[in-house]
């Protein structure tokens, strides 16, 4: 079975039929770029039904030799944590497509381009959560930095070039550092038996406790870069404000979760001493991320960097439940990860939707859009919801996971943590308040409310946040076993018993 | 006194012999035909010689000897390489060379001068370019496979006095291109000598001029090692002024602004091959077992040299001094590979050197298709909007630069892994250190480029991109192939590499 090789490059295979069509007919690109992350996104779902749940092992392994003097393969594979995520990757992929229909008609380059980096981008989304060669992982989290800058440069508003620039540079940044522990390792590894870049040969390496919080550091600047973690995080608001909302999307929901995989996957797995070492620093760095982004959020004017803060906040509760080395933490930062794409998605998609038709993205330009645009307000009202973790909504699920996960074994953090829950009210309500509700603000009269493209591309991303807020179970089965399985290799056991949903 | 004719083993030698052959044609060329035939009968001959080489390199890769000229030249694994990169460096170079857009009508010409415009009027060319070009290639052929100083002197002084007559030949801003030629030969000299100066001290030390006569000292120890430091010390000088390290590379960005573009791609590739392959062989064969002597001076070179060359390009605003600073942060990263002094650290030298000169021609060749009615445009600032006039050229100018700061899935990244890899191997942390950081700025100039070309919109001021001749399009297309099939699928190379470098002694 080649299902996760051949998964990674039907978007390629996409792109180049999108390529194929003629300049004229921008319709069909759209239609082959649509049809093509469906198919993906179809055979996705199918790789996940055929996945053994409680299975700990990688499934669906692949390995080819790529670069044998190196010792790399081109190897992949998935457990659940992995599943969760192409999952997530792939079904945001078509409705980003149809939510942004028209998004490529204000960039720099024909609406060609766009959609060959979008799929571009996609192979490398899949290709970054399945690999399990740390060099062919490496390769893929810098090379799809080249398409989301060229996608935030080319097709975004306002300082795109200069935000794709801080993009760029800071993810440049952390990947450097990244290539340095990754030499490190390769060349340890050859002492140790021969070259190897294979994960699970490289997490028995010896290495002295010194090196090995050298490595670590290497690792999590580059993922807490992205994921992004105070006070990485300043390149985030500029690019999610410059981007269009699709471009955010992939971005906020996708990209920036290869951070927090990469914590789990990689920081975890290769240096669990030195994760322990550095557990109490990161695990205050999140907490003030969920603070200081809950209080940024609050204090913005515009919609696009409010969504930007929200989220800080939010990976902040993603690493912090990583870092509590509990399986209920685990698990609800597993979710949240999902759970946070789809709301993400949710925000950006309607807030963009409001934006493009309002031509301002300030806060205070929108007023009284309950009225005139009905199902519009009620889907921005259900994804600030869907942010706040209103229970019965899947965020609800993760976040709750998350801070009774931490309770457990930092009670301090977990309480203070849970002001973010208060102050996510606010910046949700705030807006949801100043943009829905009140006297119709002068120009907002004839505002069109959604179409059916619009609609249909919303409709299942609300469905997912509710169906998984009141039925989560089907992903915790996937993910609670992939869950307990690292932190049982950590050489956790879980405090006191304090169920959560199992 | 018995005279002993020298044994010669013409097989091995033959890749120098038909290159000085061809260029003595070439000399009879200008000599004897017709102005009007010259040009099209250089090229062919030239690029005849290059390949007819490249063929017989080809054929004696598995040769190995140390006495094809009596002792002064090795034929082994890197030799063969190296010789091959600096061969297929040079020949998509000369698609470069052919287009006399770039070069005077009359060298010796004064500029300004009636004569000049006499010679512009009446259609002339500098054909002596090309067996120039091909006196050089055999230098640069002869420097990495020396094995004694005295021939790695001369290897030295015939390589660098054609580059020196080749840098003056621009045919735009002629002063700035004899400035930078008469600044490139006096600082040239100054470094032959100091290079003598080191030949001198060691075969004080050793008794001996040889290669493997200074490696016998060494390793036996014994001799006076003051000689020794001092010999080594200026011999590098010598040999870092080559290749552009700091503090010895003054002379490049000038040089590199100054010269006819396509002599600067020439220039800028071919000699550095050949000058790390002789840097490679001697400190690892002479002086590896002297390495606690050494290695720490190159370390700190190497240091200063990467940070030096991506900080100071970050203000540049030409770009072809631009390329020259990051020609400069490269020699660094080099330089870990001989520092490295371990098998990995040569195999990584190899490709790195080899990648890096193809993406090093492609850039320029990019460079000289970017013009006005004054010839080429190298500010940067006149660059604006690129991608907008003709998408292809700049998005090859973009694979190349994100070549050079290392983008993974292009030839730069696998090069530059496997040399901090070879050195990190070594024990040179600090130089992994040092390159990574390096590499983080440097990725900001380089980016900086792409924002120009393509996120800011074209000012109307005559700049315009040529359409490439079949020629240049050659190196253009070749450059970049190569460029991404190495950063793709650098297995076949790097086994081939691999199979092949072992420094015979």
């Amino acid at each position: 079975m080649n299902s996760l090789t051949l998964l990674m490059f039907l978007p390629i295979i996409g792109s180049v039929a999108v390529a194929a069509t003629p300049k004229a007919k921008e319709t069909l690109t759209k239609q082959v770029a649509l049809a093509t992350t469906l198919i993906v996104a179809a055979a996705t779902i199918a790789i996940a039904v055929g996945f053994e749940r409680d299975n700990v092992d990688l499934q669906f392994v692949e390995k080819y030799s790529w670069i044998p003097s190196f010792g790399i393969n081109f190897a992949v594979g998935i457990d659940g944590l992995a599943l969760v995520l192409i999952l997530m990757s792939t079904i945001l992929a078509p409705i980003v497509v149809l939510a942004g229909w028209n998004e490529a008609h204000g960039g720099r380059w024909s609406v060609k381009v766009f959609y060959i980096l979008i799929l571009v981008l996609e192979t490398m989304m899949i290709g970054v959560f399945a690999a399990t060669d740390v060099f062919l992982f490496y390769v893929i989290f810098e090379a799809m930095l080249i398409p989301v800058y060229f996608l935030i440069g080319g097709y975004g508003s306002g300082e795109r070039s200069a935000a794709a620039v801080k993009f760029l540079i800071y993810s440049l940044f952390g990947g450097l550092l990244m290539l340095a522990s990754i030499i490190a390792l390769y060349v340890m590894s050859g002492a140790q038996g021969g070259h190897t870049f294979d994960l699970a040969a490289l997490s028995h390496l010896e290495m002295s406790s010194t090196t090995q919080n050298f490595l670590f550091l290497g690792f999590f600047i580059a993922f807490a870069i992205k994921a992004p973690l105070w006070p990485l995080h300043t390149w985030l608001p500029d690019a999610a404000q410059s981007a269009t909302p699709g471009t955010s999307v992939l971005l906020l929901g996708v990209l920036d979760k290869v951070g927090t995989f990469g914590m789990i996957r990689y920081c975890l797995t290769l240096f669990p001493d030195a994760s322990k070492t550095f557990t109490p620093m990161i695990l205050v760095l999140a907490v003030i991320s969920i603070v200081y982004g809950a209080f940024l959020a609050i204090g913005q004017r515009d919609l696009k960097r409010l969504i930007a803060f929200t989220s800080i906040s939010h990976f902040g509760f993603i690493t912090m439940g990583i870092f509590a080395m509990t399986s209920q933490g685990h698990s609800g930062a597993t979710l949240y990860m999902f759970n946070h794409g789809f709301s993400t998605a949710a925000l950006f998609l309607v807030g963009g939707w409001m934006i493009s038709r309002r031509g301002s993205s300030t806060i205070a330009d929108f007023g009284g859009l309950q009225r005139v645009t009905p199902v519009m307000a009620w889907s921005f009202f259900l994804a600030g919801m869907s942010s706040l973790a209103l229970p019965g909504m899947s965020s609800f699920v993760s976040e709750f996971l998350v801070l009774v996960g931490t309770f457990t074994r930092y009670p301090v953090h977990s309480v203070i943590a849970t002001f973010g829950i208060v102050l996510a009210a606010l910046y949700i309500l705030i807006p949801v308040q100043k943009a829905l509700h009140g006297p119709t603000t002068p120009g907002n009269e004839n505002l069109s409310d959604l179409n059916l493209r619009e609609k249909i591309a919303i409709a299942p991303v609300i469905a997912i946040i509710i169906a998984l807020g009141f039925y989560p179970s089907p992903l915790l089965k996937v993910i609670n076993p992939a869950s307990a399985h690292v932190i049982a290799q950590m050489g956790f056991t879980d405090p006191a018993p304090t169920n959560g949903d199992k | 006194m018995v005279f002993s004719a020298p044994v010669l083993n013409y097989t091995l030698l033959s890749p120098m012999l038909i290159l000085l052959g061809g260029a003595l044609i070439g000399v009879l060329v200008e000599a004897f035909m017709s102005k009007a035939l010259r040009p099209i009968t250089q090229l062919s001959v030239t690029l005849g010689s290059l390949v007819l080489a490249l063929v017989q390199v080809w054929r004696i890769r598995n040769e190995q000897s140390m006495t094809a000229a009596m002792g002064s030249v090795v034929i082994d694994g890197p030799a063969v390489l190296l010789q091959a990169s600096i061969l297929i460096i040079s020949i998509i170079s000369v698609f470069l060379i052919a287009d006399t857009e770039h070069f005077t009508a009359l060298a010796a010409s004064l500029p300004g001068s009636e004569e000049e415009r006499h010679a512009m009027q009446t259609g002339s060319q500098v054909t002596e370019v090309y067996p120039l070009t091909l006196f050089a290639v055999a230098g640069m052929l002869l420097f990495p496979v020396s094995s004694d100083l005295i021939t790695l002197f001369v290897a030295l002084e015939m390589l660098s006095l054609p580059l020196y007559l080749m840098a003056g030949l621009s045919r735009r801003r002629r002063l700035a291109s004899q400035e930078s030629a008469l600044k490139y030969f006096l600082l040239g000299a100054f470094s032959s000598a100091f290079f003598l100066f080191g030949a001198a001290f060691l075969y004080g030390y050793s008794a001996s001029v040889t290669f493997a006569g200074i490696r016998e000292s060494v390793v036996g120890g014994g001799g006076n090692d003051v000689f020794l430091l001092i010999g080594i010390a200026f011999l590098s000088v010598g040999l870092l002024f080559k290749v552009g390290a700091v503090p010895f590379h003054a002379w490049s960005p000038d040089v590199y602004q100054g010269s006819p573009t396509p002599v600067t791609a020439f220039m800028a590739a071919a000699t550095k091959v050949a000058a790390f392959g002789a840097m490679l062989r001697i400190y690892y064969t002479s002086f590896a077992n002297a390495q606690w002597s050494w290695t720490p001076m190159l370390t700190v070179i190497a240091i200063v040299t990467m940070l030096f060359g991506s900080l100071v390009a970050i203000a540049q605003r030409d770009v072809k001094r631009m390329l020259a600073y990051s020609s400069i942060a490269h020699a660094g990263f080099l330089l870990s590979g001989v520092i490295a002094l371990n098998k990995a650290g040569l195999e990584a030298s190899i490709f790195y050197l080899f990648a890096y000169g193809i993406a090093t021609v492609g850039g320029f060749a990019i460079v000289t298709l970017v013009r006005d009615s004054a010839g080429e445009v190298t500010d940067l600032n006149r660059w604006k909007g690129l991608g907008k006039r003709s998408p292809w050229v700049a998005a090859a100018f973009a694979g190349f630069l994100l070549s050079f700061a290392g983008i993974p899935l292009t030839s730069g990244f696998i090069g530059k892994f496997s040399i901090f890899s070879a050195a990190y191997e070594s024990g040179a942390k600090s130089i992994v250190i040092a390159g990574v950081l390096s590499s983080a700025i440097a990725a900001f100039f380089y980016i900086r480029v792409i924002v120009l070309m393509f996120f800011t919109d074209p000012v109307e001021d005559g700049t315009s991109v040529e359409i490439p001749s079949a020629l240049t399009s050659i190196t253009v297309i070749f450059s970049m192939v190569v460029t991404i099939a190495l950063g793709v699928f650098p297995a076949p190379v790097l086994n081939f590499i691999s199979d092949l470098a072992t420094f015979i002694r």
